[in-house]
């Protein structure tokens, strides 16, 4: 924790904070891509802080926020099997599908439960050999690796009880559509850090060099976000747009090459629907054919599930940027944490969660969400 | 566990609870009267067994309070089901400012579970009651088939006494009051989540179960106008907090540079992205006095064992009724809401 400290320290924070008012000159609309950052930025009071010409936006990188309704559908569908197990990360059990969420599932008789690492759920298989354990493998880039490594153990294990239920996204496309959209109004981005570390930077290399916005390769901690906010306002003050890596302490150019591999190795790219967005090509991983014995949605025949968003919700304005939480109709009123209409509602690190959270009674206590 | 228990003669055939141990018959008094009465029995507690406990209350304010606890694993790091079915009802007596006097416990157990563990968590819960100072005189066994239970579930129900002039409540909290914070927050919810099956990790983080009345008892002796009180079990320091500030109609606001979360338990927090805020504790409690008598309450609780760490960590405000806000370390202000349910570990 004491590598963690050092970027959490309020002194550092503040030279960092002076540098960015001092740079700063107009107004600029930074996009954080990465749920974990926006949770951090919330959590700290980051956005209460910068220069009022600074505004942020809470991107599309929180996986349970995208993960689209049919997808719940189906993993609702799977654990409400009596020979299930469904086994999933936390904060999936409480997204709303069109009719219930795993929670009511679970109440309902339903064998769900929460791990940590789909390294347990496949020890919950090697228990359970009567049963189907089904893994819902959610995520980006950061938890494909080890969903890979769970496939390729039970392959080796000669587990025939366990598969996964795919949703995997990638950022980079998701970028691209942000970026291609006629609405969208991003000066520069603040790249997902872990997401880099798996997965280096070509990639938005290639953004950059397209579109020529600045992102720059973000940590989690107070002093992370604020350098990459002071390095994208520096590109932006200064004409340029590089991508910069201002975590260096976790990410290299390439990446990490065993991830990546383990990655090519159990997954093909597909296009993928994001929750409130729509589909995005080549946007997502299913598990390549050869693997296919281990893919739930195979196995339980639920392809078919198809489910409609709610019209009310405009979740896939928010993710895009070009809505305010707080500016939607909905929030606060007939979506709430307790009722969440749309996904962003649900997870701590949703958008509108997170605004619902740190940024009621903004005015009384001088916040400025 | 209680290494030293050794099954008595009438329960040596059964290994394990049956249905027939909550029938009500002779196996149900055999549990009682050589499982449970040994491991409870105080100093002076007779051998009479009526439907109810006769107790003295030589006032006429009593407190009484019920809690049910369902904790999974039944043991963990720190303690077990037995402690804090003890530990917490005697809070909860203590909260209000009573002193605890008399418990009585209901059990609800799942036939199949062994009896050595049964005993070793009633001898829990008696060496518990003997350290608190309190009896468990009146008690009540059900069992359930198997595969219903989770082991076993206990309820404890409390009496407690309150002095002449006692008076603590929510509603007497005022503006300018601190808030005070018995010591380091999240021990017992990760010392839990740290065995749970799923999440197991390694870590030494032993749960803060303790009963807290003496402190009470002494911080009253002291002439500590003590305006509230409450344990921050469920829904954690945050839960606790805000039920304050609602409870009173007034604002709070924490420094987070104040409360001490232990790095063991932030590392964890960190690891499950869940807030230390949130996670629950079962032998910490916050408490509002006016500022003149701040330093008479550390002065006690810092000299017991359960408030090694106290500290004020915040003060009552006129602004924002019923909302605790906290000052972040980087100088921003963010409110803190009581958690929704149980915080789930997130994704990334």
């Amino acid at each position: 924790m004491k590598y963690v400290e050092e970027f959490a320290d309020p002194e550092a924070a503040r030279r960092i904070l002076g540098r960015i008012a001092a740079r700063t000159t107009r107004r600029w609309k930074i996009m954080e891509v990465c749920g974990g950052q926006t949770h951090a930025i919330l959590r700290h009071g980051i956005d209460q802080l910068l220069p009022e010409e600074i505004e942020l936006i809470h991107g599309p990188g929180c996986p349970v926020c995208v993960t689209p309704i049919e997808l719940i559908d189906r993993a609702l569908a799977i654990a409400a099997r009596p020979e299930v197990v469904f086994c999933s990360f936390g904060d999936m059990l409480r997204v709303p599908g069109s009719d219930g969420d795993l929670f009511s599932v679970r109440a309902g008789g339903g064998d769900v439960r929460v791990v940590y690492s789909p390294l347990d759920a496949l020890t919950v298989a090697e228990d359970n050999p009567s049963k189907e354990v089904v893994f819902f493998a959610v995520g980006f880039e950061t938890t494909a690796p080890a969903n890979a490594l769970a496939v390729i153990e039970a392959r080796r294990r000669g587990l025939t009880n366990f598969s996964i239920l795919v949703s995997h996204v990638r950022v980079p496309p998701a970028l691209r559509s942000i970026l291609e959209s006629p609405d969208s109004e991003i000066d520069g981005f603040l790249a997902a850090g872990h997401v880099c570390t798996v997965m280096g930077d070509q990639e938005y290399r290639a953004l950059v060099a397209e579109f020529g916005v600045p992102i720059v390769i973000t940590g989690f901690e107070p002093v992370d976000v604020l350098e990459g906010i002071h390095r994208v306002v520096a590109q932006l003050e200064a004409g340029t747009a590089e991508v910069d890596n201002a975590y260096p302490r976790a990410v290299r150019a390439e990446g990490n090459r065993v991830a990546r591999e383990m990655i090519e190795t159990v997954f093909a790219a597909t296009d993928r629907a994001w929750r409130g967005v729509g589909t995005i090509p080549d946007s997502g991983w299913r598990l390549a054919p050869e693997f296919g014995a281990f893919d739930a949605e195979l196995l339980f025949e639920v392809a078919d599930v198809v489910a409609e968003e709610d019209p009310v919700c405009r979740a896939g304005e928010v993710l895009l940027g070009v809505l305010r939480p707080s500016d939607c109709e909905a929030f606060g009123t007939s979506c709430t944490p307790r009722t969440p209409l749309g996904a962003p509602m649900v997870s701590t690190e949703g958008a509108c969660a997170a605004y619902h959270r740190y940024g009621r009674l903004g005015r009384e206590i001088g916040a400025r969400p | 566990m209680s290494p030293g228990w050794v099954c008595p003669v009438p329960l040596r055939s059964y290994p394990r609870v049956t249905i027939a141990h909550g029938g009500g018959g002779q196996l149900t008094a055999d549990l009682i009267d050589h499982l449970f009465r040994p491991a409870f029995a105080g100093p002076a507690d007779s051998a009479a067994s009526n439907d109810s406990a006769v107790v003295d209350a030589p006032t006429s304010r009593v407190a009484f309070t019920t809690d049910s606890y369902v904790v999974q694993p039944l043991e963990f790091p720190g303690g077990s089901i037995g402690d804090l079915a003890v530990n917490g009802t005697v809070n909860d007596l203590a909260m209000a400012g009573a002193r605890p006097v008399a418990l009585s416990a209901a059990f609800v157990l799942e036939e199949g579970l062994e009896m050595s563990r049964l005993a070793a968590i009633a001898n829990d819960m008696g060496v518990a009651a003997r350290a608190a100072g309190v009896r468990i005189v009146a008690g009540d066994t059900k069992v359930v088939d198997a595969g219903r239970a989770d082991g076993m579930y206990v309820t404890t129900s409390g009496v407690g006494i309150l002095d002449e002039g006692v008076d603590v409540r929510p509603e007497r909290i005022r503006p300018g009051d601190a808030i005070v914070l018995s010591g380091p927050i999240g021990l017992h919810g990760i010392a839990v989540l740290s065995v749970r099956e799923g999440l197991r990790f390694g870590s030494d983080i032993r749960s803060d179960t303790a009963p807290l009345h003496r402190i009470v008892a002494e911080l009253l002796a002291a002439g500590v106008d003590i305006h509230a009180m409450r344990d921050l079990t469920r829904g954690g320091a945050a839960g606790g907090l805000c039920e304050l500030a609602e409870g009173a109609g007034l604002g709070i606001v924490i420094d987070d540079d104040a409360i001490v979360v232990p790095e063991s338990v932030a590392s964890a927090c960190s690891l499950f992205g869940l807030d230390p805020m949130n996670v629950a504790n079962e032998g910490r409690f916050a408490l509002a006095v006016s500022a003149d008598d701040v330093d008479d309450a550390l002065a006690v609780i810092s000299s017991h064992p359960a408030g090694a760490g106290v500290a004020v960590i915040g003060e009552v405000v006129d602004a924002h009724p019923g909302v605790v806000v906290r000052r972040t370390r980087i100088g921003a202000q963010r409110v803190v809401d009581r958690p929704m349910g149980e915080d789930l570990p997130r994704i990334c």
